[in-house]
């Protein structure tokens, strides 16, 4: 019971940091899984990680993959609530009263945080960059390039990220290594 | 986004493109998952706390059942070779994809300063420096909101947020 109550915080405080969506609390959500508690290993993480990538649906349902092999289907419920539920609940107070929010200040907040979600995406890329592609060893160039080409094809044609994704692992089997 | 606009402005008809851009205003400047969020608010506006509560329903259950099947797959099979190279693969792919949504999402801010001081600043503390998502978001964020404070000479400061509306407006409109 304590550890699905830990679940449940951990998640909920990775939930209200999540200032610029999933990938902004990815390094944070790593080093406490990992680092901090163990639960998981950096290659587990990664995995768990790819899961979500494949799933339809927002990448970081793969949230719950983490608390169903700590806890099982309760560790999953406690890890989904504890990072959607308080969300869900702010951003229906907000909703709410956005317009009330009139405030000059209501810009300034926007504006600068805007960045600041930017730069903490960068920070979640690198961090699954540095899992994926530049390995305790080596660089993995097969990964690099693959990472690459799905980059460059993203940006010059509107394809299904989603399916490209898959697509791209499939490939990436076929690569030499 | 895309996809979200396409199904809830031009093919339901539930909101228009002004209400859309402003619900996403909204759900960028809070913490959570974008679509989430978006789901939140359209839900509550349509219907209520219980339309919010259904979105948002919507939006998780179905890939909620996919990753929780593919996460006691892989539990049984983490030892297979051809799993874990996919799964290599995958993360490699995604890779691309993570870089080309922050330069997409970024446009604006990779361009001008003092955004890109800001974009480094946030980006060394947690990746170089390790330091903590609390102490980053409490440090940087103040002094980031501080560099926009409201100003008199700067009236038009609006028109430079990430999604205000003018800049996707016409781009998905025939």
């Amino acid at each position: 019971m304590t550890r699905i109550l830990h679940l449940f915080l951990v998640f909920a405080l990775l939930g209200v940091l999540a200032m610029g969506g999933g990938t902004a609390v990815l390094p944070e959500m790593q080093h406490m899984t990992v680092h901090t508690f163990h639960w998981l290993t950096d290659k587990q993480f990664r995995d768990i990680y790819s899961l979500g990538q494949v799933a339809p649906g927002p990448n970081m349902l793969m949230v719950l993959v983490i608390g169903y092999r700590m806890a099982g289907a309760l560790g999953a419920l406690a890890v989904g609530i504890g990072f959607f539920v308080p969300d869900c609940i702010l951003t229906l107070v907000v909703n709410r009263w956005w317009e009330h929010l009139k405030s000059p200040w209501r810009v300034s907040v926007q504006r600068g945080m805007a960045p600041v979600a930017i730069g903490l995406m960068l920070s979640g890329t690198w961090a699954i960059a540095k899992l994926a592609v530049f390995g305790a060893i080596r660089i993995n160039f097969e990964a690099m390039a693959l990472a690459l080409a799905v980059f460059a094809i993203l940006l010059w044609r509107h394809v299904n990220p989603g399916l490209l994704v898959v697509i791209g692992g499939v490939i990436y089997l076929f690569l030499p290594h | 986004m895309a996809y979200l606009r396409e199904y809830l402005v031009r093919r339901e008809e539930w909101m228009t493109d002004e209400q859309f851009l402003d619900a996403m205003e909204v759900s960028e400047t809070l913490p959570g998952l974008n679509a989430v969020n978006m789901s939140v608010i359209v839900g509550d506006d349509l219907r209520g706390v219980p339309g919010a509560a259904l979105a948002v329903l919507g939006m998780l259950l179905p890939g909620a059942i996919v990753v929780m099947t593919l996460g006691i797959l892989w539990e049984s099979n983490r030892q297979n070779p051809l799993i874990t190279r996919l799964l290599e693969g995958v993360a490699a792919a995604a890779v691309g994809l993570l870089m080309t949504v922050t330069l997409q999402l970024g446009r604006r801010q990779f361009r001008q300063f003092p955004d890109i001081a800001i974009i480094f600043a946030t980006f060394i503390a947690v990746s170089v420096l390790k330091l903590s998502l609390p102490l980053v978001l409490l440090t940087i964020g103040p002094i980031a909101v501080l560099l926009y404070r409201p100003h008199p000479s700067r009236p038009h400061l609006g028109e430079s947020l990430p999604f205000h509306r003018g800049e996707h407006h016409e781009k998905h409109r025939r």
